[in-house]
């Protein structure tokens, strides 16, 4: 147990000290995005581990916040950090429109409705030119040149974001969320509300998705609509994340994050250069190849599967 | 009027292949109960046989309907059983696996046919792609027209299977209770392998039909998942008469939007549909029948 504790401090202390370990920028810009994505993942995995309900649209979050925050500059020339308070809440807002439509269906349905609602919300941005400019986008300028600030936000973003996903499951709320994803009749007949707890997980979660939309804005200065309303680069990313870490765990996504960024990136950059160039073209296809052996062989993650993984892969244990 | 009955014309003729693609995710909907979110990409599949078989071969597309259905037939057959059908047994807490595989199913399919393609748009042009004929002042194009035809044989030849032949008699005794029809002697994990081939064949004559008219590029497939989604939502779950009507709707509402709102809104409409069949008619144009 104590030992434990250590790994802990000395993880904490890697993880605020990172940016005078690494000063090469393509590293530190590795770790923000990933840190961005374990913000992303987490808020899904609230969603779709803990409270059953699979959502195949967490772009719409993403992109709304994402937008939020470039609407603040574009339109009302005010900085695009306002956003990053208001693009979790235009998500909320957001969220209890899509509950209010999606949560009228169920499983695998209710996972489409959702695909659906982020393509709906991609053709809008698409085609509402007076407040997102359309396909041009949103370019802003960059508030800080060093990534060492945006580092720090992204930092306490997932900091927070996994300290309140881990208060919220410890309490009441975690309970009746988990009675949802098991049995949801059996938990209405409990007494439980459970489209208003479906709602409160997914404004939790579409909060959290926006913030980290609106991180993005501020952080790459452009967004456009495919970019941002991506079903295979945010919506499918959010699941992959989640599913190869490990659904309803506090860590899984976290892990999940640092596997997806840096396989994306490996394959991205031909594995750094190293492999010829066709390689890069093919990250979607591992992507696909993943998901397929991830739900075959790991079904519940990195973290959840820990022990299988361990027992078959190191044969620890069992060699004693 | 003229502009409109055109509109009306030009829907119902499209509406007739998206009937054809909505009735194949209906049927792999009510067996097995999941959204197959690869069906897009096997219309794709299906397509890009059709391409291979025209520009180098120069076989005609209807006659290649002979070649693309059997290899999606055994294509989805495959799908079922070494990759869907084994998820049963495994334990996760995610109940939506199935739907998850059938999406990396769809990206694989779409990025093999990028790496033998490459992303470039493809056409086939046909003596008949762009010719038509006049009813009453009304233009009919002919590769539709023709198109229309063969998705109408098409339903007929499956309806007559379902409701005469002993295999269509087991496939729709496991949609309506898949327990029950195990008890009674029905192999109802090979139902389902069948039923998969048969959706992904008449996906693939969808997506032949549609090639003399359209083009082809390997990332065509998941527009048309959606679509199919939205035809089935609006005919009602696992519904393929609800199918057929939703399909037709759906081909209408797209024109019309294209001629009445704009181009660039064609693709939303459907979407809207979607929207207020949940919120207005929750259960599709099922519910309207009682049937």
């Amino acid at each position: 147990m104590k030992k434990q504790k250590l790994y802990w401090v000395l993880l904490g202390i890697f993880f605020l000290t990172f940016p005078f370990l690494v000063k090469s920028d393509y590293y530190q810009h590795l770790m923000i995005i990933t840190l961005m994505w374990v913000v992303i993942g987490s808020s899904w995995n609230l969603l779709a581990g803990y409270t059953g309900q699979v959502s195949f649209g967490h772009a719409i979050f993403f992109g709304v916040g994402a937008y939020t925050a470039g609407i603040f500059v574009t339109k009302l020339e005010m900085s695009a950090w306002w956003g990053m308070m208001f693009g979790g809440i235009t998500a909320m807002l957001i969220a209890l429109f899509v509950g209010w439509v999606c949560f009228r269906l169920r499983g695998p349905y209710f996972a489409l409705a959702t695909l659906a609602g982020g393509e709906i919300f991609r053709l809008i941005a698409v085609n509402w030119e007076g407040l997102t400019d359309g396909m041009v986008g949103i370019l802003i300028i960059q508030d800080f040149r060093s990534k060492v600030p945006y580092y720090y936000i992204a930092l306490a973003l997932a900091a927070v974001c996994i300290w309140v996903i881990h208060v919220i499951m410890k309490r009441k709320w975690g309970y009746y969320f988990v009675s949802i994803r098991e049995d949801q009749d059996a938990a209405a007949s409990m007494g439980i509300n459970t489209t208003l707890y479906k709602n409160i997980s997914l404004l939790v979660s579409a909060f959290f998705t926006g913030m980290a939309g609106a991180f993005y804005m501020n952080y790459m200065g452009f967004i456009d609509p495919d970019v941002v309303f991506s079903l295979h680069f945010i919506s499918i990313m959010a699941i992959l994340v989640g599913i190869v870490g490990g659904v309803a765990t506090i860590w899984g996504p976290a892990v999940g994050a640092f596997i997806m960024v840096g396989l994306q990136e490996t394959f991205r950059s031909s594995f750094f250069g190293l492999a010829p160039k066709w390689v890069s073209q093919g990250h979607a296809l591992v992507f696909g190849l993943l998901v397929i052996f991830v739900i075959l062989f790991l079904a519940n993650g990195v973290v959840g599967d820990w022990k299988k993984i361990k027992r078959n892969v190191f044969r620890m244990r069992e060699s004693h | 009027m003229d502009v409109f009955l055109q509109t009306l014309v030009a829907g119902v003729l499209i509406g007739g292949i998206y009937s054809l693609i909505g009735i194949g995710m209906s049927l792999i909907m009510g067996v097995m109960g999941i959204i197959n979110l690869a069906h897009g990409q096997l219309m794709m599949v299906a397509m890009y046989i059709t391409f291979v078989l025209s520009h180098y071969l120069h076989l005609d597309p209807y006659f290649s309907l002979l070649v693309a259905m059997p290899s999606l037939f055994l294509l989805g057959m495959f799908l079922q059983k070494y990759l869907l059908n084994p998820l049963i047994k495994v334990d996760s807490i995610l109940p939506e696996n199935q739907v998850l595989m059938t999406v990396g199913i769809g990206m694989v399919l779409a990025e093999i046919a990028r790496f033998i393609f490459s992303s470039d748009y493809k056409t086939v042009q046909t003596p008949y792609s762009s010719s038509a004929f006049f009813i009453g002042g009304i233009s009919f194009n002919l590769a539709m027209s023709i198109a229309f035809l063969f998705a109408v044989a098409f339903t007929i030849a499956l309806f007559w299977f379902l409701l005469k032949t002993d295999l269509g008699r087991c496939i729709r005794a496991t949609a309506q209770d898949k327990d029950a029809a195990t008890l009674m002697g029905v192999n109802s994990s090979r139902i389902t392998i069948i039923t998969f081939g048969i959706g992904s064949a008449l996906v693939a004559a969808a997506g032949t039909l549609l090639i003399p008219i359209y083009y082809l590029f390997p990332d065509i497939g998941g527009p048309f998942t959606l679509k199919a989604f939205v035809i089935t939502i609006l005919g009602g779950l696992g519904s393929t008469v609800g199918a057929i009507f939703g399909g037709i709707l759906l081909g209408i509402a797209e024109s019309m939007g294209a001629t009445y709102i704009g181009m660039g809104y064609r693709e939303m409409v459907g979407f809207v549909i979607f929207i207020l069949v949940l919120i207005f008619l929750p259960g599709g144009l099922k519910r309207l029948t009682k049937i």
